[in-house]
């Protein structure tokens, strides 16, 4: 088995010295580090996630394969050039205002996190200003809304809303998500996809960067 | 062990489907089915119809009502939905839920001064979900006090320690737990309520976490959960762990479990 294939093992099995052990053995061999990211630490987490939509592995197994993939990153990340990017895009992830619950919220996080996305967590009750505001910083690729409550739901209809008056709601893709949220009703409020957990969520920000 | 039968909820599949169209006789069933199987409390919950919550609550309340003699309890973080469904509950319902989010709980109180209600309690206030054990026990507290300081009786309110999933915090059953005997020590009227399958998000075999975990909560002071009792399993562990904690005088109710074929899962 070469390196390569060992570290996407390595990340499965969420073995966080030995990505890290490895992925520095890589580098040191003079493997260019995009690469170690592409076909190693990604490409473990990728199987991840598709192991985790089939029910073969559980989200204990997923957060430390994200930790290990982490430890690997945070090896090789400083050596890329500039210009390189180890990212896929940049996604803001937020609970839309007057909602506080984040377990969701958190778990797409990390699956995004483990996919290559450059993940800017906002954390709980966001109004749409600050989304708009933070669209303005950092200049995503996607902005993920989420929200347990029917009483928060409308916070996201406002939250695109607020995107468009500003003029920005054309730089972003718009994803939203929660438990009582539906494909029918991203379509009523002009949400450009629905996701049902982390792996969709997941797959659907890989088809808007693509 | 006071059973709140949750599964007239819109978010479960085909119930959305059976409030808008008003099936009479589908709603009807599954809540006699509750009621049969042991329910203490009928939950109805169609909080994903958003705009015809409202109207449909109003619906809900009637068509249940009309063939169940437990009360309901009535679930919507939407305080709209909540007092129309009080206004035409027949009886002491259970308004599911209140919590020490400044806005949401002036609110709910109003409602519930006006009506004789009783009232599960969430352990989470402005700052966030309870992360600790200490999180769940200050924020449990503030809400007793305050429940009771504005005449709501102690039996009456039920408080919900918030499960988090073991899946993405190992220590948090721990939490759980810890908080459910600080509280039901500290306060023995009170009541102690959760929405148990939360605790089994994400990982294989749920229904064993769910059934462990309701024993071992049992033990430590929770003395109601909002679970299927269509489940004959957890409903039997329920009876015997009752029985084991003292419960269940000359072992009556274990024993007549028993005769009646509700142990043989």
């Amino acid at each position: 088995m070469s390196k390569m294939e060992e570290i996407v093992e390595e990340v499965i099995t969420g073995n966080v010295d030995g990505v890290a052990e490895l992925a520095q053995e890589l580098v040191d061999e003079g493997t260019n580090p995009s690469e170690i990211i592409k076909n190693g630490l990604v490409a473990g987490m990728d199987i991840v996630g598709a192991r985790f939509k089939k029910n073969e592995m559980f989200v204990p197994e997923v957060l430390i394969a994200a930790k290990a993939m982490h430890a690997g990153m945070d090896i090789v990340k400083p050596l890329l050039t500039e210009g390189e990017s180890s990212s896929a895009a940049t996604v803001i992830m937020a609970t839309v205002e007057g909602d506080l619950h984040d377990i969701g919220k958190n778990l797409v996080a990390m699956m995004l996190e483990g996919a290559g996305f450059e993940v800017i967590d906002l954390g709980v009750d966001i109004s749409a200003d600050e989304f708009v505001e933070a669209v303005k910083e950092h200049q995503p690729d996607i902005i993920g809304l989420s929200a347990l409550l029917t009483t928060t739901m409308p916070a996201m209809e406002e939250t695109i809303k607020s995107l468009e008056e500003a003029g920005v709601r054309d730089q972003v893709k718009v994803m939203v998500g929660g438990a009582p949220v539906s494909q029918e009703f991203a379509d009523e409020i002009d949400a450009d996809g629905y996701a049902a957990d982390g792996s969709t969520a997941t797959e659907i920000a890989r088809e808007f960067v693509n | 062990m006071i059973i709140i039968g949750e599964l007239i909820n819109t978010s479960r599949e085909g119930l959305e489907e059976a409030v808008k169209n008003r099936d009479v006789e589908f709603i009807q069933d599954l809540a006699k089915q509750q009621e049969e199987a042991g329910a203490d409390y009928i939950d109805v919950n169609c909080g994903t119809l958003l705009k015809e919550e409202v109207e449909a609550m109003e619906w809900l309340v009637k068509t249940v009502q009309e063939v169940v003699d437990v009360p309901l309890c009535i679930d919507s973080p939407n305080p709209k939905a909540l007092k129309r469904g009080l206004e035409v509950h027949e009886g002491k319902a259970l308004v599911n839920s209140i919590s020490a989010e400044e806005d949401r709980f002036t609110e709910t109180l109003e409602i519930l001064k006006e009506h004789d209600a009783r009232v599960v309690a969430l352990t989470m206030d402005d700052e966030g979900m309870p992360k600790s054990a200490e999180d769940r026990i200050r924020v449990g507290k503030k809400l007793i006090e305050d429940l009771t300081a504005a005449g709501i009786a102690e039996a009456d309110i039920f408080v919900d320690p918030i499960i988090n999933p073991i899946g993405t915090d190992q220590q948090v059953g721990q939490y759980i737990l810890d908080a459910i005997a600080e509280i039901a020590n500290e306060y023995s009227d009170v009541h102690i309520t959760c929405g148990l399958s939360n605790i089994s998000h994400g990982l294989p075999q749920r229904h064993l976490l769910n059934r462990t975990f309701v024993t071992l909560a049992m033990g430590r002071g929770l003395d109601s959960a909002i679970i299927d009792p269509l489940d004959p399993k957890i409903m039997a562990l329920v009876t015997a762990a009752e029985t084991l904690l003292g419960h269940d005088q000359y072992c009556a109710n274990y024993i007549q479990a028993s005769k009646s074929g509700k142990l043989d899962v």
